[in-house]
């Protein structure tokens, strides 16, 4: 495979991506309003599912209680918001620093103690669920109440992140824009062979003189800020933050299906996910209601993971990039090169 | 003697879950000098070459590298410091690309700089590892899989390069291939402590070597009176 093959195939790489995007806004501009705010959490739980993906599919770790973060600069926004005035842009600022803070703590005490795997994950539910607990009963944001931000005017006013339902679309479609972009550029770094050389095989990358234990602590914490800015945005979609919703299970697992189902360590596999699992999802909820089935919804979910993981193991964008070359492969009677990991 | 060896190991120990792997083990490499430690299976050859690396703290002893104590220091200083190793069995990342895999070797302070250089004279060392540049290591075949390990090692521009057995699992074809490789970064100026199972094929490439036995040195000196002890004879040669 030549030098300048692999240049253009990087070029239409970079292209198709943009044409996703330019579609992804040419929906957000004409889609009806049920549309809108539909994608809008499709978006932000794309850019979170990444944040996700990052720590398990290119750093190795997992977490299933990512709500911890989220709720982090959920509550970091409007606490900063409606108790001080303070621009939501601060707030997902101060978010992401007291999000990235606690992984690092979280990981930095599981790991220098020797717990791994999948005690950490147990550990990161503990931590989320702990967090749920305090929050539930603290006053000061509002405990069981909740947090309310006012109605939305309809106004748009960029300096303190307000807007109407369109706004918070390109609000989300921009967020997912950068998880995915910055997922891709992170993965062809020095840091993406790092982490994947851990993840890959810890002993033999300590024995090559990589730092498996600042590594881990530095994926972890960039993760949970990455989050963090996702719940910062959604508790403001969301109009309201209520411990339950934004730091239980639920947002957990929310936040792991588009990476796991659309493919996991590969860029664009959290959008195709959280396109295919948020939307029936909501679908099911709704059906669920108007049958008198509740949790219908959650059926529905158990019922996608139990099929991509029966049928499509790596995830549904890994085996659509496998079909396109393969039947690319066959219109040009071209052998079919081993190529780079789902890319 | 510690002033002029490159490494010298003191009277190592490291015990595994009650017993020993190592036995107070002494040894010393000079600069540019092959060496060799050879033993059978469970001898503590890779249980050496991972104290050193500091990748299992040994229990007690003493290795210094250019006289200073490296001991209890974590691995990637003693990576930071030069010493390299190619592990047994490999342990290539087969999700990575061989390119990848490469550069993950170079991912150190005394090395980053020149990977690009380094990873040229890796490739013209290893033809087919840039033609298989962009490829997973993980399909790479068992002989190439052990080029790409020794050409990690290369990245990390070492002073020392611990080999762990690389003939094993490779035709009888691939492991003269193997030590010829061995034979030309000796050539070429590298330090290296060499330890394997092939006693007759690493003794006859060394200048000196180790007889490991139940965790302890039991014999050393040059490879020709290796060769011709009759005790190495008998266990090891089948004569």
């Amino acid at each position: 495979m030549s030098e300048k093959f692999n240049k253009a195939a990087e070029t239409k790489r970079w292209i198709a991506g943009a044409i996703v995007f330019v579609i992804l806004g040419l929906v957000g501009a004409l889609s009806n309003s049920y549309i809108v705010s539909l994608m809008t959490i499709v978006l932000l739980f794309t850019f979170m599912g990444q944040s996700w993906n990052l720590m398990l599919g290119i750093g190795g770790q997992l977490s299933i209680g990512h709500a911890l973060f989220v709720g982090l600069g959920a509550y970091s926004v409007g606490v900063l918001y409606l108790k001080y005035g303070i621009s939501p842009w601060i707030g997902l600022l101060a978010g992401m620093v007291i999000a990235g803070s606690v992984g690092a703590v979280l990981a930095w005490l599981s790991f220098r103690f020797e717990v791994h795997g999948i005690y950490f994950a147990l550990l990161t539910i503990a931590a989320a669920e702990f967090a749920r607990i305090m929050f539930s009963g603290w006053e000061f944001v509002g405990a069981m109440q909740g947090l309310f931000f006012p109605a939305p005017t309809g106004e748009v006013d960029i300096s303190m992140l307000r807007g109407g339902a369109r706004f918070y679309y390109f609000v989300a479609l921009a967020l997912a824009a950068i998880g995915i972009a910055g997922t891709e550029l992170i993965s062809r770094s020095y840091l993406g062979y790092v982490w994947r050389a851990m993840r890959d095989d810890d002993e033999a990358a300590r024995a090559l003189g990589v730092r498996t234990f600042r590594h881990k602590i530095l994926v972890i914490s960039i993760s949970a800020a990455s989050a963090a800015a996702g719940g910062g945005i959604l508790a403001l979609v969301q109009g309201a933050i209520f411990p339950d919703s934004i730091m239980g299970m639920g947002i957990s697992v929310d936040v792991l299906i588009g990476p796991v189902v659309g493919g996991l360590g590969t860029a664009f596999g959290p959008l195709v996910g959280s396109l295919a699992a948020i939307p029936l999802n909501h679908l099911m909820g709704a059906l669920g209601d108007s049958l008198g089935i509740p949790g219908l919804n959650n059926i529905a979910y158990g019922v996608i993971l139990i099929s991509v993981v029966w049928f499509l193991p790596d995830g549904i964008w890994p085996a659509v990039v496998r079909g396109y070359a393969a039947i690319k492969g066959s219109l040009f009677a071209r052998p079919l090169k081993l190529r780079k990991a789902e890319e | 003697m510690h002033d002029e060896a490159l490494l010298s190991v003191d009277g190592l120990c490291l015990a595994y879950d009650g017993s020993n792997a190592l036995n107070g083990v002494s040894l010393d490499i000079r600069k540019g000098e092959l060496i060799c430690v050879v033993g059978a299976n469970g001898a503590g050859k890779t249980s050496l070459i991972r104290s050193i690396a500091g990748t299992i703290p040994a229990s007690s002893g003493v290795v210094r590298m250019n006289g200073v104590d490296i001991t209890r220091k974590p691995p990637w200083e003693i990576c930071e410091l030069g010493i390299a190793q190619v592990a047994e069995g490999r342990q290539i990342f087969g999700a990575l690309s061989v390119e990848e895999n490469l550069l993950v070797g170079a991912a150190l302070k005394r090395a980053k700089a020149e990977q690009v250089n380094t990873l040229e004279s890796v490739y013209a060392l290893f033809g087919r590892l840039r033609e298989r540049r962009r490829q997973l290591a993980g399909t790479l075949s068992g002989g190439e899989q052990q080029m790409l390990a020794i050409g990690r090692a290369i990245m990390s521009k070492p002073e020392i390069v611990m080999f762990d057995e690389p003939s094993i699992g490779l035709s009888p074809a691939l492991t003269d291939v193997m030590f010829s490789v061995v034979k030309l970064l000796h050539e070429k100026g590298a330090t290296i402590l060499l330890v394997e199972q092939n006693v007759a094929k690493s003794l006859s490439l060394c200048n000196r070597g180790y007889v490991l036995e139940n965790g302890s040195v039991v014999l050393h000196g040059s490879s020709e009176e290796l060769l011709s002890n009759s005790e190495v004879q008998r266990a090891y040669l089948g004569m």
